[in-house]
């Protein structure tokens, strides 16, 4: 696993006051480094993958009611048309011993099955778009959870200091000794086989606020530490250190002072973790460990497709493409985005 | 005239059949000459656990036991229906019960050796039946706790003398066992692997990875779950009853472990291994069915793939609702999940086709008779709505395996028409069977199969649903429906007693319970399997047995 280090980011303020890379009179570093961003190709074909991806997904209830099917439920003992001639969706083999059952494969006709059938005689390409939806739902929503719960463990750990940084940091430290995805499929395995009730809220086994919950628990030590550390060196900073002369509110100096000079580096941080949670959700869907049947993800879509390697390749391939682009797209994005916030990088 | 002819004709015959045994006889030391030798190569993607013959309750490892030890009765090592017919093994001959059923005298035979070449004698016979309760086996409180002095050994492991159950002379060479009550099912239930003799002085612990000496043509040679389990001939070993446990023909068996399913079949295909353990994946069935159809044998098998519905949790609570997924389910389109009609039958029975017992007859079908024909979503809907359960959260517990998901993500499917709130939770094979039993996890509905122990209709019926098989917060709960109704118990009961003096009449009695249980519904019986056995060009000899599926002694691979 890779995450950036500690972004070399200027705060907001120095941003707009430092040397060689300083923007134009007028102009705030965040609109500098929007500007940096569009400039950048890569990361403007970046962009719009993902929204091509994410645009997709949306319309998928609109391609399912247009086929009229419902990707979620088991058809097999359907047919469908092709060609004019009503064939099953599960075609018996007829041939030696008459062993096995196959899905039908694509048909490359947006009328149905474009991708062919799953081993349930679902349709493919509707399921991938619901399944893409699921993904990146679960990996925006983890990607949020993570950044909330690090930005206040490094905030309250970086800025008190103290015996709180120490039992945080600790705290940090023993999560961050678990392999990531061990500790993710160890959560989810106990989670997994019943509900469990937080307070008024009860959480069912095959919920998706597991998986987010879960993704978005195990990375908090790689983002909090980094933010711990931004926070160690905004603590000591003249404008931070004068407005603690003036006595303002520790929760004032949080709010007007810190955060916004965090901000950066959380923006950073978004594409990186949002890849991350696709490929982890995707993993621990993958061993039936995240989102469940019938719920769709790319993961599930995968191991729904690993028994048709052989005979049904796409059902396996689709969803695999689809991971790669997307998360190829927020990698590049990801890049381009600290570039843009990198004032003194761009100084150089 | 018709007479004399019928007498001629059956002369002729005996005398046919007599010279057709003789030849065979011979036959078989020819082919023992021709074929004996080689190293047979099986593949599994995991091991089966411990290689204790009296802890180990895997299909997988009861294959290969019976190369390996020897009970005082066995099933015969014979292919189809036969395989099912006990036979004497150790014993000399199966003795007739005496004391109103309750005792049984075995004379243990001379000269049997076991594989470290100490001998086989009264004291072995006596410490094996001891040691199936001091190690509290996992069928010692089910099959052999009607033995005198089983509750004491149940009650105390480790203090257990079977005092009065199991007694030997060591002058006469006998074994006596005493039963509390007439058991007609106990010659079956000693036939089986937990009540193989093993030396007197084996540990009464689990044995785990190390092997125990056995009796049979092989013996463990060494076993590594992650690797491999390697069988050699037994040097001690000397045929005493070919039906019984016969010499086998290869010289070594080296079971590989790690392989996944496609690697299975590759390596069979390839030559690398003689068979795979594991049904083929199902998109290699199409190929394996076609390219190699010379080297694959399907046989049915006496067991059922079921969803056994929690009786005492809504919405399966109400019998109406359990009818109505009864009619519901479409168990064609199951059949296609397990890989076609080829590979699996449809069923609406607790008790297999071919089974003791079975009678065919179908209630949750469009047209109810004999055979399932089709879902009746109407009635099934119809049943739903006056229950009044619709909307109700429902979950599926699965194996998370390809069948067992496949056949949970269709039973959703089933359950979302009608009306429910349902969804699929798919966990681990290791922990799937033992959660769904526990009444503490909440486990509405799952998906199970179970495969036969012996051929008797109380291994199902009995085992499966009897109030003595429920056991509330237990992981050993296997009536997982958590049905219980005394007065089913007490017919099955009844019919046990029946099948004493009265084999047919019972089976007929069993025929009727199977459909009084259906009536109920506690459990949707879904398809029987059928076994595939996918081995290599070289393997010779095929022959199947419906109670340890391949007889493997009986191939050879040159």
């Amino acid at each position: 696993m890779s995450l950036p280090s500690e972004p070399v980011l200027a705060p907001a303020a120095e941003v707009a006051g430092s040397g060689p890379s300083r923007p134009a009179e007028g102009r705030g570093p965040w609109r500098t480094a929007v500007r940096r961003l569009r400039r950048n190709r890569s990361a403007m074909v970046s962009l719009a993958v993902l929204l091509a991806v994410a645009a997709l997904t949306l319309l998928a209830p609109a391609y399912a009611g247009w086929l009229g099917i419902d990707p979620f439920r088991s058809n097999l003992a359907g047919t469908t048309v092709i060609d004019g001639q009503s064939v099953p969706v599960m075609e018996p083999s007829t041939t030696g011993l008459g062993l096995g059952v196959t899905p039908i494969g694509p048909t490359w006709d947006l009328g149905g099955y474009l991708l062919g059938a799953d081993n349930q005689g679902r349709d493919v390409a509707a399921r991938l778009l619901y399944g893409g939806r699921n993904s990146l739902l679960i990996a925006g929503s983890a990607t949020a959870l993570c950044l909330v719960l690090a930005t206040l463990v490094g905030l309250v750990a970086g800025y008190m200091g103290g015996i709180v940084d120490m039992v945080l940091s600790r705290i940090l430290d023993v999560l961050w000794a678990f392999p990531v995805y061990l500790l993710a499929i160890s959560l989810s395995i106990v989670l997994l086989t019943s509900a469990f009730t937080i307070g008024p809220v009860t959480i069912t086994a095959g919920s998706l606020l597991l998986p987010i919950g879960i993704i978005g628990v195990i990375y908090v030590p790689y983002v909090a530490r980094p933010i711990r550390a931004r926070v160690l060196t905004l603590r000591q900073s003249e404008f931070v250190l004068a407005a603690i002369g003036l006595g303002l509110p520790t929760g004032r100096i949080l709010r007007k002072d810190v955060l916004p000079n965090l901000l950066p580096t959380l923006i950073v941080f978004v594409p990186i973790l949002l890849a991350l949670a696709i490929t982890t959700e995707s993993a621990l869907s993958y061993l039936s460990i995240g989102v469940q049947p019938p719920d769709a993800s790319w993961g599930t879509i995968i191991q729904d497709g690993q028994t048709l390697l052989y005979s049904r390749p796409w059902v396996a391939l689709a969803p695999g493409l689809a991971i790669v682009v997307t998360v190829l797209a927020l990698n590049v994005l990801g890049d381009a985005v600290r570039d843009a916030l990198d004032a003194r990088g761009h100084g150089r | 005239m018709t007479m004399r002819l019928g007498r001629a004709a059956l002369a002729g015959a005996a005398l046919l059949t007599t010279t057709a045994i003789a030849a065979s006889a011979q036959t078989r030391e020819e082919l023992m000459e021709q074929h004996r030798g080689g190293t047979l190569r099986l593949v599994a993607s995991a091991a089966g656990g411990t290689i204790d013959p009296q802890i180990n309750y895997t299909a997988q490892y009861w294959q290969v036991m019976q190369l390996v030890y020897d009970g005082l009765l066995t099933f015969q090592k014979a292919g189809g229906e036969e395989g099912g017919v006990v036979v004497a093994d150790l014993a000399t001959e199966i003795p007739e019960p005496t004391n109103d059923g309750k005792t049984y005298v075995f004379q243990l035979r001379d000269g049997i050796k076991f594989s470290d070449g100490s001998d086989v004698g009264v004291d072995d016979v006596v410490a094996s039946f001891q040691r199936i309760f001091k190690i509290s086996g996992p069928t010692s409180g089910t099959f052999y706790n009607g033995i005198v002095g089983a509750e004491a050994c149940i009650a105390a492991p480790p203090d257990c003398t079977l005092e009065g159950g199991v007694v030997g002379d060591e002058a006469a060479r006998t074994v006596t066992i005493n039963l509390v009550a007439p058991d007609p099912e106990f010659l079956l239930k000693i036939s089986v692997p937990h009540a193989v003799i093993l030396p007197a002085e084996t540990p009464a612990t689990d044995a785990g990875v190390t092997p125990i000496p056995g009796t049979g043509p092989y013996y463990f040679e060494s076993y590594n779950p992650n690797e491999s389990l390697v069988m050699s001939r037994n040097p001690h070993f000397q045929e005493w009853s070919a039906e019984a446990q016969p010499d086998g023909y290869v010289d070594r068996i080296e079971y590989g472990f790690g392989l996944t399913d496609e690697a299975q079949v590759t390596a069979v295909q390839n030559g690398q291994a003689d068979w795979m353990f594991d049904q083929p994946p199902a998109d290699r069935l199409n190929e394996i069915g076609t390219q190699y159809a010379e080297q694959v044998h399907v046989n049915p098998l006496t067991a059922f793939w079921y969803a056994p519905m929690n009786t005492n949790l809504p919405p399966f609570d109400d019998v109406r609702v359990r009818q109505a997924v009864n009619y519901a389910i479409d168990r064609n389109a199951l059949v296609q999940v397990f890989g076609g009609a080829v590979l699996a039958q449809p069923v609406c029975q607790i008790l297999p086709p071919g089974f003791p017992g079975h009678e065919d007859t179908c209630v949750y079908t469009q047209d109810p008779g004999t055979t399932w024909t089709a879902p009746d979503m109407d009635k099934a809907r119809a049943l739903v709505e006056e229950s009044g359960t619709a909307g109700q959260d429902v979950t599926v517990v699965v194996e998370d395996t390809t069948v067992s998901r496949g056949v949970g993500t269709y039973l959703q499917s089933v359950l979302t028409d009608l009306g429910y709130n349902a969804s699929v939770n798919a966990i681990s094979s290791n922990i799937q069977f033992t959660y769904i039993q526990n009444t503490n996890n909440n486990v509405q509905i799952s998906v199970s199969q179970w495969y036969q122990d012996y051929p008797a209709a109380s291994n199902f019926l009995n085992v499966l649903l009897s109030c003595a098989s429920f056991h509330p917060g237990s992981d050993a709960s296997v009536n997982i429906s958590g049905y219980c109704n005394p007065d089913l118990d007490a017919r099955m009961q009844a019919a046990m007693d029946l099948a004493v003096t009265d084999p047919e009449a019972a089976n007929a009695e069993w025929a009727k319970i199977d459909q009084a249980f259906m009536a109920e519904a506690p459990v949707a019986p879904l398809f029987t399997p059928k076994a595939i056995d996918f081995l290599s060009t070289r393997v010779g000899n095929y022959v199947f047995s419906n109670q340890y599926k391949w007889v493997m002694s009986e191939a050879w691979v040159q």
